[in-house]
């Protein structure tokens, strides 16, 4: 079976960030690229997928993403993705999820799938729109938020699906797309030797030209275009309570939290 | 001249941190105090490649350089020494030997499962008697109806005694040589020789959780064919290793030193006295400048020398002089931590209380501050 993982590559997680006001987008220069922190999980489900159905199981890495991101990509394959495809081009830039989701689509035509999976949601970006998109570009079914892959082979796959109050046990055919929680496991460290092979395995990159793509993509094919920016409010002073006494103190609190309703 | 690390070198230095941070730290306090030797974190560091990282895949390593292994046993220490010492212990001188001078049988046998971490190893050059004066053995060899009959005792022996250890490649005299001096020959001891044991571990100052032993040798019986290396070689090979080794422990003194100091900064950083945190006083801003100024000096005297032995160069020397800067570093580094910290530096629970005992040993261990000096002094023709 042929596993592949879409995975992005986003800025530091922990680095400060700025936007430019001009572009209103975010200033990637002097930023370290690390893999999408959900991504990761969609790594190590894919992983553990190829553990438990051994054969010719293959785990194929792919993301769209500037040519200097190779060097985060040979995390993926540390950790133990067999080989990449990286569709890198220029042309690329400023595409939104529409355009992004399109050309990602085209190149997994191209790169075939047995399954998808992929993170759900960018630490950068926060869409969660591309894997749905892929989905549809690609005639296959999505099956979200899920948090195990009971079974995969043979033309089926079965899993659990997180809900807000419990887990749903679907089924589907394959080829499908799936996007996974951060209940399929903690996601492995790289192996030492993982790092040390990682160079040796193959990254094949695509470019626009590779695809025959019959829409604008990049900033002519956004849809979208982002109006405002702003930062998030700074958070309020926290109200300290002072009281005499333990029981006027829990008076106090108790009373702070009736009034805003949360208890 | 360049000084980027290569992307391998990064990150193998990232993953280790990782580890180091959200296994090894947490735990290195109870560690500590209980004296436990983490059987669980040897299996994870097995599972990672780190108990082989310097070694050959086709001897069940991970195939990394001396810069990248020094790189892991800093990360390591700077969260936990008795960790870091149990891993470079366990490569720069249990595995090692069987690298360099074991034949292709001997690889298979010894070497692959210690590069994978199943089993550990003690390397038994120290004696009661013979330490610094390492030519001084006492522990002698008898061959007799083709075995080798031990009688001798070894001390300060790390990884010799946890449940996982194999044995340990001792030296012993085996004869006299022409000019009249004590043959010296490493021999291969498995942990199930007859006659051979273990004490105790040691109750240590610092260190307290890596497994520290005397071993014994009453009339022990080694077959004749566990000899390691050429008879006759074992003082000047067991030396060889100590020059990797040597790496090792200054990585370590380096690792050390950059815990006590990331510590040390934010703690400075918390703390408040006279109405505003400590870090705002110049005299511990010039503390602070000075630790980071020696630790990142000896960091580069200690990649240099690890650089010179993947460039397969004589890295002696360099060795020798980043041992002793590192260890002496790491014991201003480690007081000044505490001094930053106050009464609260004397006190179990902040972990520069651990690390002020851990350091002293970086002084001693693998040649004393003295032997580094009587060796950098000989390098200069002195």
């Amino acid at each position: 079976m042929k596993i592949v993982v879409t995975v992005k590559l986003v800025p530091d997680t922990n680095a400060a960030k700025r936007i430019d006001p001009a572009t209103k987008r975010l200033v990637r220069t002097g930023l370290e690229t690390v893999l999408n922190p959900f991504d990761e999980y969609a790594i190590e489900a894919a992983l553990q997928l190829k553990e438990k159905l051994g054969g010719d199981t293959t785990v194929t890495v792919f993301t769209m993403a500037p040519e200097t991101g190779k060097e985060t990509i040979r995390k993926a394959l540390a950790m133990g993705a067999d080989d990449a495809v990286m569709l890198s081009d220029a042309g690329l830039e400023g595409s939104d999820v529409w355009a992004t989701s399109y050309a990602m689509a085209q190149a997994l035509k191209k790169t075939g799938f047995d399954l998808l999976i992929a993170g759900g949601l960018a630490d950068d970006g926060n869409t969660g729109g591309v894997p749905g998109a892929l989905a549809e570009y690609l005639g296959v079914p999505a099956l979200t938020n899920v948090r195990k892959i009971e079974e995969a082979g043979d033309g089926k796959i079965r899993a659990q699906r997180e809900t807000d109050s419990g887990y749903q046990v679907v089924s589907g055919p394959l080829p499908s797309l799936i996007t996974v929680t951060m209940a399929v496991g903690e996601p492995r460290y790289a192996s030492l030797k993982g790092i040390m092979g990682a160079k040796k395995k193959t990254i094949v990159t695509l470019m626009l030209a590779d695809l025959g793509l019959d829409r604008a993509v990049g900033t002519d094919g956004a849809k979208t275009e982002v109006l405002e920016i702003s930062a998030p409010k700074p958070r309020e002073k926290a109200r300290v309570v002072e009281a005499a006494d333990g029981a006027s103190g829990a008076q106090a609190i108790f009373d702070f939290l009736r009034e805003k309703k949360l208890i | 001249m360049n000084f980027d690390l290569t992307d391998e070198q990064k990150a193998i230095r990232q993953t280790v941190r990782e580890f180091a941070v959200e296994r090894v730290m947490p735990r290195a306090e109870e560690m500590d105090r209980e004296e436990a030797f983490p059987y669980d974190l040897v299996k994870e560091m097995a599972e990672l490649g780190l108990m082989g990282l310097p070694f050959p895949e086709q001897y069940g390593g991970a195939g990394a350089d001396t810069v990248s292994y020094a790189l892991a046993v800093m990360e390591l220490a700077r969260a936990d020494a008795s960790t870091a010492i149990t891993m470079a212990a366990h490569c720069s001188l249990g595995a090692s030997p069987f690298y360099l001078f074991g034949t292709e049988e001997q690889k298979q046998k010894y070497l692959v499962p210690l590069a994978q971490g199943k089993m550990l190893w003690g390397f038994g050059l120290t004696e009661p008697n013979a330490g610094s004066d390492a030519g001084n053995t006492q522990t002698k060899a008898v061959l007799k109806d083709g075995s080798w009959i031990v009688n001798g005792t070894k001390a300060f022996i790390t990884n010799s005694g946890t449940d996982i250890s194999g044995g340990t490649t001792i030296t012993a005299v085996t004869g006299q040589r022409s000019d009249g001096k004590p043959e010296i020959t490493n021999l291969i001891i498995d942990q199930d020789t007859p006659g051979f044991a273990r004490s105790k571990k040691y109750k240590k100052m610092g260190w307290r959780a890596s497994d520290t032993r005397e071993l014994s040798f009453a009339d022990a019986k080694v077959p004749e064919g566990n000899v390691l290396g050429k008879r006759g070689d074992g003082l000047k090979n067991f030396l060889t290793i100590l020059d990797g080794g040597r790496i090792s422990v200054a990585a370590l003194s380096v690792g050390l030193a950059r815990g006590a100091y990331d510590e040390a900064l934010k703690y400075a950083k918390e703390r408040t006295a006279f109405g505003r945190p400590i870090s705002k006083f110049q005299a511990i801003q010039f503390k602070l400048a000075d630790m980071l100024m020696e630790i990142e000096h000896a960091e580069l005297m200690v990649l240099k020398a690890a650089w010179e032995k993947d460039e397969k160069r004589d890295f002696s020397q360099s060795a020798s002089l980043a041992k002793l800067y590192s260890g002496e570093v790491s014991r201003r580094v480690v007081n000044e931590a505490v001094q930053i910290h106050g009464g609260y530096g004397f006190m179990d629970e902040y972990p520069v209380s651990r690390m002020y005992r851990d350091q002293k040993i970086n002084e001693i261990g693998e040649g004393t501050n003295e032997v580094q000096r009587l060796v950098i002094a000989r390098m200069m023709g002195l």
